[in-house]
């Protein structure tokens, strides 16, 4: 306890990013550190990750130390230690894992496992104190694409899922291809303000009708097919008219699903997670087409969308106080569902 | 066809351009092994883990790496010697350090738009 508040420790590991945040009484946030260094990636000439074990292992006593210091906690301040134990990659999660069980054994206090996922939806109670579930959650990342139904603070149902390429991954891909570079999502975004979003007709893909799931490797060969097709036939390539008509056909889509869940579960508010969240044309779509069926569209800011571990220290919190807590047993899973 | 005939340990190298069909391909295959869940691109998470078919399946895709040291460096060791199957897409990066009786597959665009052609070389 710190000046009468409930301190929890968050830490992630689990793909790119080392992290690690200080909470007071669940969803005020003290201190958050992350330390992804993308200009390294970008000196390599591209997407070369951090995710090597060794990386993480290297960073993950600085990033505490920092988290305590940014936040002037004590290591005898900290009440609840929680951890992402999956899904992400094993030798990253292992490392996190590891520092927050010795913390707790250390300091004799409780540990919470968190899921990853959960942890995106918690990101949007930092950014909104007065939020409480029941509402519906869109969470686009490099990783990961879901409509996740979220009931109470400790329950979420999936409800669809990218069958193949994930959308942050699908501007990653193309931004690529067209010259753009990395990190494509914020590349595809800026270029698409200088192009025009019907230049290209790309066919959007939805699926059978009803199904919340996403489908975006179609639409990749669409624009593969189409690039190679100028190509042969001499044309000059408008990369931001091209960067602007995929750009629409992929947050088209998420917005369409997104809201018709929203509406099939009667739920008056979307959160968008992630780091395509802070896409900016899938932001105005959300909020045009969600106010057009009264629906509120909450947007939690971009260092909040992405992988941190303040998210994960607030889902923790929360976990902790319905009464669940991990034992040292506590192991990372990889492939860990909702 | 291919699910059939793989074995604890095996390792297939997928090697093909970009929307050539290579996670579709080891939709495919983990069909075959009897995988119940959906099989989605693994390029961010590197690997995704399949336990519900009648192996273990590692779906590896290693287009965000640079080299096999990288690989390595992921824990993939256990993985590319162990009681399941890796399937790895853009295996070309890693190639240095994958198993010399590795089977390799080759997607490449036919010539037309959803034409493929596909090599295995054992």
């Amino acid at each position: 306890m710190k000046d009468g508040k409930f301190i929890t420790l968050g830490i992630e590991t689990s793909c790119d990013e080392t992290a690690a945040a200080i909470t007071a009484d669940g969803r005020q946030l003290l201190s958050s550190v992350i330390s992804s260094q993308i200009n390294i990636h970008t000196e390599f000439g591209g997407v070369v990750p951090e995710i090597a074990s060794r990386k993480h292992l290297e960073n993950i006593n600085i990033t505490i130390e920092k988290a305590m210091k940014d936040a002037d906690v004590n290591p005898e301040d900290i009440d609840l230690v929680g951890v992402t134990y999956g899904p992400g990659l094993v030798g990253a999660l292992i490392i996190g894992v590891a520092a927050a069980k010795s913390i707790a054994y250390a300091l004799d206090i409780p540990l919470v496992g968190v899921n990853h996922m959960q942890g995106h939806i918690a990101a949007a109670y930092l950014e909104y104190p007065e939020l409480e579930p029941p509402f519906m959650a869109l969470i686009v990342s490099g990783g990961h694409t879901n409509i996740v139904n979220v009931p109470s603070y400790n329950t979420c149902v999936k409800l669809g899922e990218t069958r193949d390429d994930a959308a942050g991954e699908a501007f990653d891909k193309i931004a690529r291809v067209i010259g753009l570079g990395y990190p494509g999502g914020p590349k595809i975004d800026k270029a698409a303000k200088e192009g025009n979003k019907e230049a290209v007709a790309f066919k959007r893909v939805y699926l059978e009708p009803g199904s919340f799931d996403f489908s975006f490797s179609g639409l990749k060969t669409q624009a593969l097919n189409y690039l190679n097709t100028e190509k042969q036939a001499g044309r000059k390539i408008n990369v931001c008219d091209v960067a602007a008509s995929f750009q629409e056909a992929v947050v088209e889509v998420l917005a369409d699903k997104a809201i018709a869940a929203a509406v099939k579960y009667n739920q008056r508010r979307i959160v968008m997670a992630g780091g395509v969240a802070s896409n900016t044309r899938l932001r105005e779509l959300m909020t045009v087409k969600a106010a057009e069926n009264g629906i509120e569209v909450l947007r939690p800011s971009p260092v909040l969308c992405t992988d941190n571990a303040a998210m994960m220290a607030v889902s923790a919190y929360y976990a902790y106080m319905n009464g669940e807590c991990s034992d040292f047993d506590l192991d990372a899973d990889p492939s860990l569902g909702f | 066809m291919i699910a059939n005939d793989i074995e604890a340990g095996d390792v297939i190298a997928l090697l093909g351009d970009l929307g050539t069909g290579k996670t579709a391909l080891t939709g495919y295959i983990a069909e075959g092994l009897g995988v119940k869940e959906n099989v989605s691109s693994p390029t961010f998470t590197i690997v995704k883990e399949y336990k519900s078919g009648r192996l273990p399946l590692y779906h590896y895709d290693v287009y965000r790496l640079s080299n096999g040291d990288e690989l390595l460096d992921t824990g993939a060791e256990d993985y590319l010697s162990g009681e399941g199957v890796c399937i790895i897409e853009w295996a070309d990066i890693v190639a240095d350090v994958l198993p010399e009786e590795s089977v390799i597959i080759k997607i490449e665009y036919g010539e037309k738009e959803d034409e493929r052609i596909v090599t295995i070389e054992q």
